[in-house]
Protein backbone atom coordinates (compact mmCIF):
# COMPACT_ATOMS: atom_id res chain seq x y z
CA UNK A 1 0.00 0.00 0.00
CA UNK A 2 1.26 3.75 -0.91
CA UNK A 3 2.40 5.68 2.11
CA UNK A 4 3.54 8.93 2.15
CA UNK A 5 5.83 9.46 5.16
CA UNK A 6 6.56 12.62 7.50
CA UNK A 7 10.10 13.45 5.46
CA UNK A 8 8.69 13.29 2.35
CA UNK A 9 5.17 15.32 3.46
CA UNK A 10 8.03 17.70 4.96
CA UNK A 11 10.03 17.90 1.54
CA UNK A 12 6.73 18.76 -0.18
CA UNK A 13 5.81 21.87 2.29
CA UNK A 14 9.25 23.02 2.49
CA UNK A 15 8.55 22.77 -1.77
CA UNK A 16 5.29 24.65 -1.69
CA UNK A 17 6.44 27.08 1.17
CA UNK A 18 3.79 26.06 3.51
CA UNK A 19 5.69 26.51 7.11
CA UNK A 20 4.73 22.87 9.27
CA UNK A 21 5.43 22.66 12.88
CA UNK A 22 5.92 18.83 14.16
CA UNK A 23 2.24 18.43 15.68
CA UNK A 24 1.05 19.00 12.17
CA UNK A 25 3.36 16.96 10.40
CA UNK A 26 2.26 14.13 12.68
CA UNK A 27 -1.30 14.93 11.92
CA UNK A 28 -1.06 15.51 8.17
CA UNK A 29 1.17 12.28 6.82
CA UNK A 30 -1.41 9.82 8.17
CA UNK A 31 -4.06 11.76 6.60
CA UNK A 32 -2.55 11.88 3.26
CA UNK A 33 -1.49 8.10 3.39
CA UNK A 34 -5.30 7.66 3.71
CA UNK A 35 -6.48 9.88 0.26
CA UNK A 36 -3.01 7.52 -1.49
CA UNK A 37 -4.29 4.59 -0.63
CA UNK A 38 -7.83 5.50 -1.98
CA UNK A 39 -6.74 6.83 -5.18
CA UNK A 40 -4.97 3.27 -5.16
CA UNK A 41 -7.80 1.64 -5.15
CA UNK A 42 -9.14 3.49 -7.82
CA UNK A 43 -6.16 2.63 -9.68
CA UNK A 44 -6.79 -1.04 -9.26
CA UNK A 45 -10.27 -0.94 -11.00
CA UNK A 46 -8.96 1.11 -13.49
CA UNK A 47 -8.40 -1.72 -16.27
CA UNK A 48 -5.56 -1.55 -19.18
CA UNK A 49 -8.36 -0.06 -21.93
CA UNK A 50 -9.55 3.02 -19.30
CA UNK A 51 -6.45 5.70 -20.47
CA UNK A 52 -5.76 8.26 -17.66
CA UNK A 53 -8.02 11.08 -17.35
CA UNK A 54 -6.96 14.79 -16.47
CA UNK A 55 -9.71 16.88 -18.26
CA UNK A 56 -13.12 16.36 -17.29
CA UNK A 57 -14.59 16.94 -20.96
CA UNK A 58 -13.03 15.13 -23.93
CA UNK A 59 -11.94 18.53 -26.03
CA UNK A 60 -8.66 19.07 -27.64
CA UNK A 61 -7.29 22.00 -29.60
CA UNK A 62 -9.25 24.97 -28.87
CA UNK A 63 -6.66 27.76 -29.71
CA UNK A 64 -7.19 31.61 -30.08
CA UNK A 65 -6.69 33.39 -33.21
CA UNK A 66 -3.10 35.76 -32.61
CA UNK A 67 -4.88 39.03 -32.57
CA UNK A 68 -3.76 41.89 -30.28
CA UNK A 69 -6.32 42.71 -26.88
CA UNK A 70 -6.07 45.63 -25.67
CA UNK A 71 -3.65 45.28 -22.38
CA UNK A 72 -3.87 46.55 -18.48
CA UNK A 73 -2.21 49.82 -18.19
CA UNK A 74 0.97 49.93 -15.96
CA UNK A 75 -1.24 51.47 -13.64
CA UNK A 76 -4.17 49.27 -13.43
CA UNK A 77 -1.53 46.36 -13.57
CA UNK A 78 0.11 47.61 -10.85
CA UNK A 79 -2.49 48.16 -8.64
CA UNK A 80 -2.38 45.20 -6.38
CA UNK A 81 0.86 45.33 -5.77
CA UNK A 82 1.94 45.76 -2.22
CA UNK A 83 5.23 47.99 -3.19
CA UNK A 84 6.29 49.12 -6.88
CA UNK A 85 9.01 51.14 -7.94
CA UNK A 86 10.34 52.18 -11.49
CA UNK A 87 6.52 51.22 -12.51
CA UNK A 88 8.10 47.51 -11.64
CA UNK A 89 6.80 44.82 -9.26
CA UNK A 90 8.68 45.52 -6.13
CA UNK A 91 9.53 42.11 -4.74
CA UNK A 92 11.63 40.98 -1.23
CA UNK A 93 15.06 39.60 -1.78
CA UNK A 94 14.58 36.87 -3.76
CA UNK A 95 17.85 34.69 -2.38
CA UNK A 96 17.60 34.50 1.35
CA UNK A 97 18.70 32.33 3.97
CA UNK A 98 20.08 29.74 1.68
CA UNK A 99 22.59 31.65 -0.14
CA UNK B 1 42.04 28.87 -10.14
CA UNK B 2 42.01 30.69 -13.52
CA UNK B 3 45.49 30.61 -14.10
CA UNK B 4 46.24 27.00 -13.05
CA UNK B 5 43.65 25.44 -15.77
CA UNK B 6 45.28 23.13 -18.25
CA UNK B 7 45.08 24.33 -22.06
CA UNK B 8 42.32 23.25 -23.83
CA UNK B 9 44.63 21.02 -26.21
CA UNK B 10 46.29 19.12 -23.55
CA UNK B 11 42.59 18.52 -21.69
CA UNK B 12 40.70 17.31 -25.40
CA UNK B 13 44.19 14.77 -25.61
CA UNK B 14 43.30 13.17 -22.39
CA UNK B 15 39.36 14.10 -22.68
CA UNK B 16 36.30 13.28 -24.94
CA UNK B 17 33.51 15.77 -24.29
CA UNK B 18 29.64 15.20 -24.41
CA UNK B 19 27.73 17.88 -25.07
CA UNK B 20 23.91 18.87 -24.89
CA UNK B 21 22.88 22.01 -26.18
CA UNK B 22 19.09 23.60 -24.72
CA UNK B 23 18.14 26.93 -27.29
CA UNK B 24 15.27 28.60 -26.09
CA UNK B 25 13.57 30.56 -29.20
CA UNK B 26 10.91 33.37 -28.76
CA UNK B 27 8.27 33.43 -31.05
CA UNK B 28 7.35 35.84 -33.58
CA UNK B 29 3.76 35.74 -33.02
CA UNK B 30 1.62 38.92 -32.00
CA UNK B 31 0.71 38.17 -28.94
CA UNK B 32 1.62 36.12 -26.03
CA UNK B 33 1.85 32.28 -25.76
CA UNK B 34 -1.99 32.57 -23.45
CA UNK B 35 -3.27 35.72 -23.68
CA UNK B 36 -3.72 38.69 -25.90
CA UNK B 37 -1.40 41.14 -24.91
CA UNK B 38 1.11 42.26 -27.27
CA UNK B 39 4.66 41.09 -27.20
CA UNK B 40 6.78 44.38 -28.78
CA UNK B 41 10.58 43.98 -27.80
CA UNK B 42 11.26 47.27 -25.22
CA UNK B 43 7.81 48.54 -24.28
CA UNK B 44 7.61 50.66 -21.19
CA UNK B 45 7.67 48.03 -17.96
CA UNK B 46 4.58 46.20 -17.66
CA UNK B 47 2.39 48.03 -20.35
CA UNK B 48 2.30 44.59 -22.20
CA UNK B 49 0.20 42.48 -19.06
CA UNK B 50 -3.41 40.90 -18.21
CA UNK B 51 -4.89 38.76 -15.87
CA UNK B 52 -4.43 36.14 -17.19
CA UNK B 53 -0.17 36.51 -17.81
CA UNK B 54 -0.50 38.22 -14.21
CA UNK B 55 -1.46 34.96 -12.90
CA UNK B 56 -4.55 36.89 -11.53
CA UNK B 57 -7.15 34.69 -9.38
CA UNK B 58 -9.97 33.94 -11.94
CA UNK B 59 -8.27 34.74 -15.07
CA UNK B 60 -8.13 31.88 -17.50
CA UNK B 61 -5.36 31.12 -20.74
CA UNK B 62 -6.51 29.92 -24.47
CA UNK B 63 -3.53 28.61 -26.50
CA UNK B 64 -2.14 30.91 -29.58
CA UNK B 65 -3.15 28.42 -32.43
CA UNK B 66 -0.64 30.23 -34.26
CA UNK B 67 2.54 29.23 -31.80
CA UNK B 68 1.26 25.60 -32.13
CA UNK B 69 1.38 25.67 -35.71
CA UNK B 70 5.24 27.33 -35.49
CA UNK B 71 6.31 24.83 -32.93
CA UNK B 72 4.97 22.20 -35.40
CA UNK B 73 7.12 23.69 -38.65
CA UNK B 74 10.09 24.08 -36.24
CA UNK B 75 9.35 20.23 -35.56
CA UNK B 76 9.17 19.18 -39.02
CA UNK B 77 12.05 21.29 -40.10
CA UNK B 78 14.38 19.17 -37.27
CA UNK B 79 13.07 16.14 -38.66
CA UNK B 80 11.17 15.48 -35.51
CA UNK B 81 8.12 13.10 -35.36
CA UNK B 82 5.36 15.26 -34.72
CA UNK B 83 2.90 14.17 -31.82
CA UNK B 84 -0.62 13.34 -32.08
CA UNK B 85 -1.53 14.67 -28.86
CA UNK B 86 0.14 16.09 -25.90
CA UNK B 87 -0.55 18.15 -23.21
CA UNK B 88 0.58 21.42 -21.80
CA UNK B 89 2.02 20.71 -17.78
CA UNK B 90 2.97 22.97 -14.89
CA UNK B 91 6.29 23.42 -13.93
CA UNK B 92 5.88 24.35 -9.73
CA UNK B 93 8.55 26.49 -8.42
CA UNK B 94 8.28 29.72 -6.46
CA UNK B 95 10.59 32.60 -7.94
CA UNK B 96 9.32 35.97 -8.58
CA UNK B 97 9.87 36.04 -12.89
CA UNK B 98 6.98 33.95 -13.10
CA UNK B 99 3.64 35.28 -11.19
CA UNK B 100 1.49 32.40 -11.22
CA UNK B 101 4.20 30.47 -9.16
CA UNK B 102 4.49 27.78 -12.00
CA UNK B 103 5.38 28.08 -15.56
CA UNK B 104 3.07 26.22 -17.96
CA UNK B 105 5.21 24.11 -20.35
CA UNK B 106 5.53 20.61 -21.64
CA UNK B 107 6.69 17.57 -19.77
CA UNK B 108 6.92 14.13 -21.04
CA UNK B 109 4.82 14.61 -23.67
CA UNK B 110 6.52 17.63 -25.86
CA UNK B 111 5.03 18.47 -29.51
CA UNK B 112 8.20 17.48 -31.53
CA UNK B 113 10.45 15.09 -30.71
CA UNK B 114 12.98 12.57 -32.50
CA UNK B 115 15.13 14.95 -35.12
CA UNK B 116 18.14 15.62 -36.22
CA UNK B 117 20.19 18.55 -37.50
CA UNK B 118 22.99 18.18 -39.54
CA UNK B 119 26.20 20.94 -39.25
CA UNK B 120 29.15 21.54 -41.05
CA UNK B 121 31.90 22.19 -39.32
CA UNK B 122 35.65 22.85 -41.62
CA UNK B 123 33.53 21.27 -44.73
CA UNK B 124 33.08 18.21 -42.08
CA UNK B 125 29.42 17.30 -41.67
CA UNK B 126 27.94 16.49 -37.85
CA UNK B 127 24.81 15.54 -37.21
CA UNK B 128 23.39 16.54 -34.08
CA UNK B 129 20.34 14.61 -32.86
CA UNK B 130 17.07 16.48 -31.56
CA UNK B 131 15.51 14.67 -28.22
CA UNK B 132 12.54 16.91 -28.16
CA UNK B 133 11.23 20.69 -29.17
CA UNK B 134 9.01 21.56 -26.49
CA UNK B 135 5.83 25.12 -25.99
CA UNK B 136 6.05 26.89 -23.26
CA UNK B 137 6.39 30.33 -22.04
CA UNK B 138 8.87 32.80 -21.06
CA UNK B 139 9.42 34.81 -18.15
CA UNK B 140 9.39 37.93 -16.81
CA UNK B 141 12.51 40.09 -16.14
CA UNK B 142 13.93 41.02 -13.30
CA UNK B 143 16.40 44.25 -12.02
CA UNK B 144 18.38 43.64 -8.95
CA UNK B 145 18.36 46.77 -6.75
CA UNK B 146 21.19 47.22 -4.31
CA UNK B 147 24.55 44.98 -4.19
CA UNK B 148 27.13 44.87 -6.70
CA UNK B 149 26.48 45.16 -9.92
CA UNK B 150 23.19 44.49 -10.07
CA UNK B 151 23.73 41.09 -9.22
CA UNK B 152 21.21 38.72 -7.92
CA UNK B 153 23.33 38.12 -5.31
CA UNK B 154 23.41 40.05 -2.37
CA UNK B 155 20.53 42.19 -3.72
CA UNK B 156 18.41 44.03 -1.42
CA UNK B 157 15.11 43.69 -3.51
CA UNK B 158 14.03 43.43 -7.06
CA UNK B 159 11.78 45.03 -9.53
CA UNK B 160 9.62 42.79 -11.97
CA UNK B 161 8.73 43.51 -15.45
CA UNK B 162 5.99 41.35 -16.90
CA UNK B 163 5.96 42.20 -20.58
CA UNK B 164 7.66 39.34 -21.35
CA UNK B 165 6.00 36.67 -18.71
CA UNK B 166 4.03 34.67 -21.35
CA UNK B 167 5.56 35.33 -24.91
CA UNK B 168 5.23 32.25 -26.31
CA UNK B 169 9.34 30.13 -26.17
CA UNK B 170 10.15 27.03 -28.33
CA UNK B 171 13.04 24.97 -25.87
CA UNK B 172 14.55 22.65 -28.28
CA UNK B 173 16.65 19.85 -26.77
CA UNK B 174 19.59 17.67 -28.27
CA UNK B 175 20.63 14.37 -27.08
CA UNK B 176 24.30 14.29 -25.85
CA UNK B 177 26.86 15.32 -28.83
CA UNK B 178 29.64 12.88 -28.77
CA UNK B 179 32.70 12.14 -31.01
CA UNK B 180 33.46 15.64 -31.93
CA UNK B 181 36.49 15.06 -29.72
CA UNK B 182 38.07 18.75 -30.24
CA UNK B 183 35.84 20.06 -32.86
CA UNK B 184 32.87 19.72 -30.25
CA UNK B 185 33.18 23.83 -29.42
CA UNK B 186 32.84 24.16 -33.08
CA UNK B 187 29.84 22.02 -33.37
CA UNK B 188 27.76 23.84 -31.03
CA UNK B 189 28.64 26.59 -32.17
CA UNK B 190 27.64 25.66 -35.55
CA UNK B 191 24.77 23.78 -34.75
CA UNK B 192 23.25 27.54 -32.93
CA UNK B 193 24.12 29.12 -35.80
CA UNK B 194 22.24 26.60 -38.12
CA UNK B 195 19.45 26.57 -36.47
CA UNK B 196 19.25 30.17 -36.18
CA UNK B 197 18.93 30.29 -39.69
CA UNK B 198 16.84 27.58 -40.03
CA UNK B 199 14.48 29.32 -38.10
CA UNK B 200 15.14 32.83 -39.73
CA UNK B 201 14.01 30.66 -42.81
CA UNK B 202 10.84 29.54 -41.01
CA UNK B 203 10.33 33.09 -40.39
CA UNK B 204 8.86 32.44 -36.49
CA UNK B 205 11.37 33.84 -34.61
CA UNK B 206 13.67 37.33 -35.02
CA UNK B 207 15.93 35.01 -33.59
CA UNK B 208 18.27 37.71 -32.13
CA UNK B 209 20.92 36.52 -29.60
CA UNK B 210 21.86 40.18 -28.31
CA UNK B 211 18.25 40.78 -27.50
CA UNK B 212 17.47 37.41 -25.86
CA UNK B 213 14.82 36.11 -28.46
CA UNK B 214 17.30 33.28 -28.83
CA UNK B 215 19.28 31.68 -25.84
CA UNK B 216 21.28 28.91 -25.22
CA UNK B 217 22.32 26.97 -22.30
CA UNK B 218 25.28 24.60 -22.73
CA UNK B 219 25.57 20.73 -20.73
CA UNK B 220 29.33 19.41 -21.06
CA UNK B 221 30.61 16.71 -19.89
CA UNK B 222 34.15 15.13 -19.65
CA UNK B 223 35.11 11.51 -19.89
CA UNK B 224 38.64 9.74 -20.34
CA UNK B 225 39.24 8.73 -23.94
CA UNK B 226 38.07 5.64 -24.91
CA UNK B 227 35.73 5.47 -22.09
CA UNK B 228 32.03 4.73 -23.22
CA UNK B 229 30.44 6.46 -19.49
CA UNK B 230 29.31 9.98 -19.45
CA UNK B 231 31.15 11.77 -16.85
CA UNK B 232 29.33 14.52 -14.77
CA UNK B 233 27.38 17.33 -16.28
CA UNK B 234 27.37 20.91 -15.91
CA UNK B 235 24.98 22.88 -17.11
CA UNK B 236 26.29 27.05 -18.48
CA UNK B 237 23.12 29.52 -18.33
CA UNK B 238 23.64 32.99 -19.87
CA UNK B 239 25.46 32.24 -22.92
CA UNK B 240 24.00 34.51 -25.60
CA UNK B 241 26.45 35.22 -28.65
CA UNK B 242 27.38 32.50 -30.91
CA UNK B 243 31.51 32.82 -30.12
CA UNK B 244 30.23 32.72 -26.25
CA UNK B 245 28.76 29.17 -26.76
CA UNK B 246 32.25 27.99 -28.42
CA UNK B 247 33.86 29.88 -25.57
CA UNK B 248 32.14 28.42 -22.76
CA UNK B 249 32.57 24.75 -24.10
CA UNK B 250 36.22 25.51 -24.79
CA UNK B 251 36.48 27.00 -20.74
CA UNK B 252 34.65 24.20 -19.34
CA UNK B 253 36.43 21.40 -21.03
CA UNK B 254 39.65 22.91 -19.53
CA UNK B 255 38.13 23.74 -16.40
CA UNK B 256 36.83 20.14 -16.13
CA UNK B 257 39.80 18.31 -17.42
CA UNK B 258 42.08 20.41 -14.75
CA UNK B 259 39.55 19.08 -11.81
CA UNK B 260 39.61 15.58 -12.70
CA UNK B 261 43.00 15.52 -13.40
CA UNK B 262 43.65 16.49 -9.78
CA UNK B 263 40.81 13.88 -9.11
CA UNK B 264 38.52 16.47 -7.68
CA UNK B 265 34.88 15.16 -8.98
CA UNK B 266 32.86 17.38 -10.73
CA UNK B 267 29.97 18.91 -9.35
CA UNK B 268 26.59 18.69 -11.24
CA UNK B 269 25.51 22.17 -11.31
CA UNK B 270 24.21 25.04 -13.06
CA UNK B 271 27.28 27.39 -14.03
CA UNK B 272 26.82 30.99 -14.98
CA UNK B 273 28.59 32.17 -18.36
CA UNK B 274 30.47 36.29 -17.88
CA UNK B 275 31.12 37.13 -21.59
CA UNK B 276 33.25 40.05 -20.32
CA UNK B 277 36.25 37.84 -18.46
CA UNK B 278 35.57 34.78 -20.22
CA UNK B 279 34.91 32.02 -17.18
CA UNK B 280 31.98 30.04 -16.04
CA UNK B 281 31.15 30.49 -12.22
CA UNK B 282 28.97 28.13 -10.05
CA UNK B 283 25.64 29.32 -9.65
CA UNK B 284 23.42 28.00 -6.63
CA UNK B 285 23.30 24.59 -5.91
CA UNK B 286 19.88 23.60 -5.90
CA UNK B 287 19.61 19.98 -4.61
CA UNK B 288 15.74 20.28 -4.90
CA UNK B 289 15.92 22.06 -7.61
CA UNK B 290 14.57 19.63 -10.04
CA UNK B 291 11.30 18.66 -7.97
CA UNK B 292 9.15 20.74 -10.36
CA UNK B 293 5.83 18.37 -9.28
CA UNK B 294 4.49 18.19 -13.01
CA UNK B 295 0.96 17.63 -13.42
CA UNK B 296 -1.11 18.24 -16.45
CA UNK B 297 -2.33 21.55 -16.94
CA UNK B 298 -6.18 20.95 -15.94
CA UNK B 299 -7.02 24.58 -17.90
CA UNK B 300 -5.79 23.91 -21.01
CA UNK B 301 -7.15 21.28 -23.39
CA UNK B 302 -4.74 18.52 -25.18
CA UNK B 303 -3.28 19.50 -28.00
CA UNK B 304 -3.88 17.12 -30.70
CA UNK B 305 -2.55 18.31 -33.93
CA UNK B 306 -4.72 16.33 -36.48
CA UNK B 307 -2.84 14.69 -39.67
CA UNK B 308 -3.70 16.28 -41.81
CA UNK B 309 -2.71 19.49 -40.54
CA UNK B 310 0.57 18.70 -40.21
CA UNK B 311 0.93 17.10 -43.78
CA UNK B 312 -0.34 20.46 -45.11
CA UNK B 313 2.33 22.49 -42.91
CA UNK B 314 5.26 19.99 -43.95
CA UNK B 315 4.68 20.23 -47.20
CA UNK B 316 4.74 23.92 -47.24
CA UNK B 317 8.00 24.65 -45.29
CA UNK B 318 10.45 26.10 -47.31
CA UNK B 319 13.80 24.36 -48.52
CA UNK B 320 16.00 22.59 -46.49
CA UNK B 321 18.89 24.69 -45.39
CA UNK B 322 21.41 22.77 -47.26
CA UNK B 323 19.49 22.53 -50.14
CA UNK B 324 19.20 26.25 -49.89
CA UNK B 325 23.44 26.49 -49.29
CA UNK B 326 23.91 24.36 -52.21
CA UNK B 327 21.41 26.78 -54.58
CA UNK B 328 23.20 29.68 -53.77
CA UNK B 329 26.19 28.58 -54.14
CA UNK B 330 25.52 27.57 -57.59
CA UNK B 331 23.51 30.84 -57.90
CA UNK B 332 26.24 33.38 -56.84
CA UNK B 333 29.01 31.15 -58.20
CA UNK B 334 30.89 30.74 -55.50
CA UNK B 335 33.98 28.20 -55.01
CA UNK B 336 33.68 25.96 -51.98
CA UNK B 337 36.54 27.45 -50.44
CA UNK B 338 34.55 30.99 -50.57
CA UNK B 339 31.02 29.56 -49.58
CA UNK B 340 33.06 27.52 -46.39
CA UNK B 341 34.56 30.88 -45.78
CA UNK B 342 31.02 32.47 -46.18
CA UNK B 343 29.43 29.74 -43.81
CA UNK B 344 32.44 29.96 -41.18
CA UNK B 345 32.24 33.49 -41.07
CA UNK B 346 28.11 33.82 -40.47
CA UNK B 347 27.34 35.55 -43.82
CA UNK B 348 25.39 33.77 -45.92
CA UNK B 349 21.96 35.49 -44.81
CA UNK B 350 23.96 38.45 -44.33
CA UNK B 351 25.27 38.18 -48.37
CA UNK B 352 21.60 36.50 -49.04
CA UNK B 353 20.02 40.13 -47.84
CA UNK B 354 22.68 42.54 -49.67
CA UNK B 355 22.47 40.51 -53.08
CA UNK B 356 18.24 41.00 -52.67
CA UNK B 357 19.05 44.85 -52.50
CA UNK B 358 21.09 45.29 -55.39
CA UNK B 359 24.70 43.78 -54.78
CA UNK B 360 26.44 41.40 -57.02
CA UNK B 361 27.55 38.66 -54.89
CA UNK B 362 31.29 38.60 -55.48
CA UNK B 363 30.48 42.11 -54.20
CA UNK B 364 28.93 41.32 -51.47
CA UNK B 365 31.23 38.50 -50.77
CA UNK B 366 34.40 40.83 -50.41
CA UNK B 367 32.70 43.41 -47.81
CA UNK B 368 30.81 41.19 -45.58
CA UNK B 369 33.72 38.37 -45.42
CA UNK B 370 36.67 40.53 -46.13
CA UNK B 371 36.48 43.86 -44.48
CA UNK B 372 33.07 43.86 -42.26
CA UNK B 373 34.86 39.76 -40.28
CA UNK B 374 37.70 41.23 -39.98
CA UNK B 375 36.16 44.42 -38.21
CA UNK B 376 33.86 42.17 -36.00
CA UNK B 377 37.02 39.93 -35.03
CA UNK B 378 38.80 42.71 -33.69
CA UNK B 379 35.89 44.21 -32.24
CA UNK B 380 35.19 40.81 -30.50
CA UNK B 381 31.47 40.74 -31.27
CA UNK B 382 28.98 38.70 -33.58
CA UNK B 383 29.17 40.32 -37.71
CA UNK B 384 25.81 40.44 -37.38
CA UNK B 385 25.78 42.71 -34.31
CA UNK B 386 27.84 44.96 -36.41
CA UNK B 387 25.70 48.27 -36.36
CA UNK B 388 25.88 47.74 -40.50
CA UNK B 389 22.64 46.64 -42.44
CA UNK B 390 22.85 44.99 -45.64
CA UNK B 391 20.83 47.31 -46.75
CA UNK B 392 23.72 49.98 -46.41
CA UNK B 393 26.15 47.67 -47.41
CA UNK B 394 24.44 47.24 -50.52
CA UNK B 395 24.06 51.41 -51.08
CA UNK B 396 27.92 51.38 -50.48
CA UNK B 397 28.91 48.86 -53.15
CA UNK B 398 26.18 51.07 -55.48
CA UNK B 399 28.06 54.42 -54.48
CA UNK B 400 31.03 52.67 -55.94
CA UNK B 401 29.31 50.81 -59.25
CA UNK B 402 28.45 54.73 -60.28
CA UNK B 403 32.04 56.24 -59.62
CA UNK B 404 31.30 58.13 -57.04
CA UNK B 405 33.68 56.43 -54.58
CA UNK B 406 36.23 53.68 -54.72
CA UNK B 407 36.94 50.58 -52.94
CA UNK B 408 39.63 52.37 -50.64
CA UNK B 409 37.08 55.20 -50.27
CA UNK B 410 34.11 52.34 -49.84
CA UNK B 411 36.33 51.76 -46.52
CA UNK B 412 36.43 55.10 -44.76
CA UNK B 413 32.37 55.08 -45.87
CA UNK B 414 32.15 51.44 -44.00
CA UNK B 415 33.95 53.03 -41.15
CA UNK B 416 31.77 56.00 -40.85
CA UNK B 417 28.43 53.84 -40.74
CA UNK B 418 30.19 51.96 -38.42
CA UNK B 419 30.86 54.75 -36.05
CA UNK B 420 27.07 55.73 -36.31
CA UNK B 421 27.99 58.90 -38.67
CA UNK B 422 24.44 58.03 -40.51
CA UNK B 423 24.10 56.48 -44.10
CA UNK B 424 26.16 55.87 -46.84
CA UNK B 425 25.46 59.17 -49.14
CA UNK B 426 25.55 61.24 -45.62
CA UNK B 427 29.38 60.18 -44.76
CA UNK B 428 31.07 60.79 -48.24
CA UNK B 429 29.55 64.45 -48.00
CA UNK B 430 30.16 65.06 -44.31
CA UNK B 431 33.49 63.47 -44.95
CA UNK B 432 34.39 64.70 -48.50
CA UNK B 433 35.44 61.39 -49.34
CA UNK B 434 33.87 61.32 -53.14
CA UNK B 435 35.82 60.50 -55.88
CA UNK B 436 37.15 63.64 -58.05
CA UNK B 437 35.33 63.24 -61.26
CA UNK B 438 36.24 67.20 -62.63
CA UNK B 439 38.57 66.22 -65.43
CA UNK B 440 40.04 69.83 -64.66
CA UNK B 441 41.49 69.44 -61.40
CA UNK B 442 42.68 65.72 -62.46
CA UNK B 443 43.87 67.40 -65.43
CA UNK B 444 45.98 69.41 -63.03
CA UNK B 445 47.17 66.72 -60.78
CA UNK B 446 48.46 64.45 -64.17
CA UNK B 447 50.14 67.51 -64.83
CA UNK B 448 52.15 67.83 -61.50
CA UNK B 449 53.06 63.72 -62.23
CA UNK B 450 54.02 64.28 -65.57
CA UNK B 451 56.14 67.18 -64.60
CA UNK B 452 57.96 64.96 -60.93
CA UNK B 453 58.11 61.90 -63.75
CA UNK B 454 59.46 63.07 -66.96
CA UNK B 455 61.69 59.66 -67.86
CA UNK B 456 57.90 57.96 -67.16
CA UNK B 457 55.72 60.32 -69.70
CA UNK B 458 58.69 59.93 -71.81
CA UNK B 459 58.04 55.75 -72.19
CA UNK B 460 54.45 56.32 -72.40
CA UNK B 461 55.05 58.70 -75.68
CA UNK B 462 56.90 55.69 -76.80
CA UNK B 463 54.15 53.65 -76.76
CA UNK B 464 54.76 51.51 -73.70
CA UNK B 465 51.45 52.01 -72.13
CA UNK B 466 52.25 49.79 -69.25
CA UNK B 467 54.06 52.66 -67.58
CA UNK B 468 51.05 54.45 -67.18
CA UNK B 469 50.95 52.94 -63.76
CA UNK B 470 53.40 54.91 -62.19
CA UNK B 471 51.46 58.01 -63.65
CA UNK B 472 48.14 56.97 -61.83
CA UNK B 473 49.67 55.93 -58.87
CA UNK B 474 51.32 59.39 -58.51
CA UNK B 475 48.07 60.85 -59.11
CA UNK B 476 46.35 58.83 -56.85
CA UNK B 477 48.65 59.52 -54.25
CA UNK B 478 48.11 62.98 -55.14
CA UNK B 479 44.20 63.53 -54.59
CA UNK B 480 44.76 61.35 -51.68
CA UNK B 481 42.95 58.40 -52.81
CA UNK B 482 39.88 60.64 -53.77
CA UNK B 483 39.87 59.94 -57.99
CA UNK B 484 38.68 57.39 -60.33
CA UNK B 485 41.57 55.07 -61.44
CA UNK B 486 40.03 54.15 -64.58
CA UNK B 487 39.55 57.93 -65.62
CA UNK B 488 42.86 58.92 -65.08
CA UNK B 489 44.25 56.44 -66.83
CA UNK B 490 42.34 57.50 -69.62
CA UNK B 491 43.08 61.06 -69.08
CA UNK B 492 46.85 60.00 -68.86
CA UNK B 493 46.54 58.03 -72.42
CA UNK B 494 44.71 60.97 -73.59
CA UNK B 495 47.12 63.81 -72.89
CA UNK B 496 50.31 61.42 -73.94
CA UNK B 497 49.31 59.81 -76.98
Amino acid sequence: MPEITRDEVRHLADLARIELDDAELDHIAPQLSVILESIASIAEVAAAEIPPTSHAIPLTNVFREDVVRPSLTAEQALSGAPASEQQRFSVPRILGDEQ
Amino acid sequence: MTESLISYDDAIAAFDPAMGLEVHVELNTNTKMFCGCAVEFGAEPNTQTCPTCLGLPGSLPVINGRAVESAIRIGLALNCEIAAWCRMARKNYFYPDMPKNFQTSQYDEPIAFDGYLDVEVDGETFRVEIERAHMEEDTGKSLHVGGATGRIQGADYSLVDYNRAGIPLIEIVTRPITGAGAKAPAVAKAYVATLRDLLLGLDVSDVRMEQGSMRCDVNLSLAPKGSEVLGTRTETKNVNSLRSVERAARYEVSRQATLLTDGTSILQETRHWHEDTGVTTSGREKSDADDYRYFPEPDLVPVAPSREWVAELKAALPEPLRVKRARLQTDWGFTDLEMRDVVASDAVVLIEQTVAAGTTPQAARKWWVAELTRRANSDGVELTELPITPAQVAAIQALVDAGEINDKLARQVFEGVLAGEGEPAAVVASRGLAVVSDDGALGEAIDRAIEANPDVAEKIRDGKHAAAGALIGAVMKDMKGQADAGRVRELVLEKLT
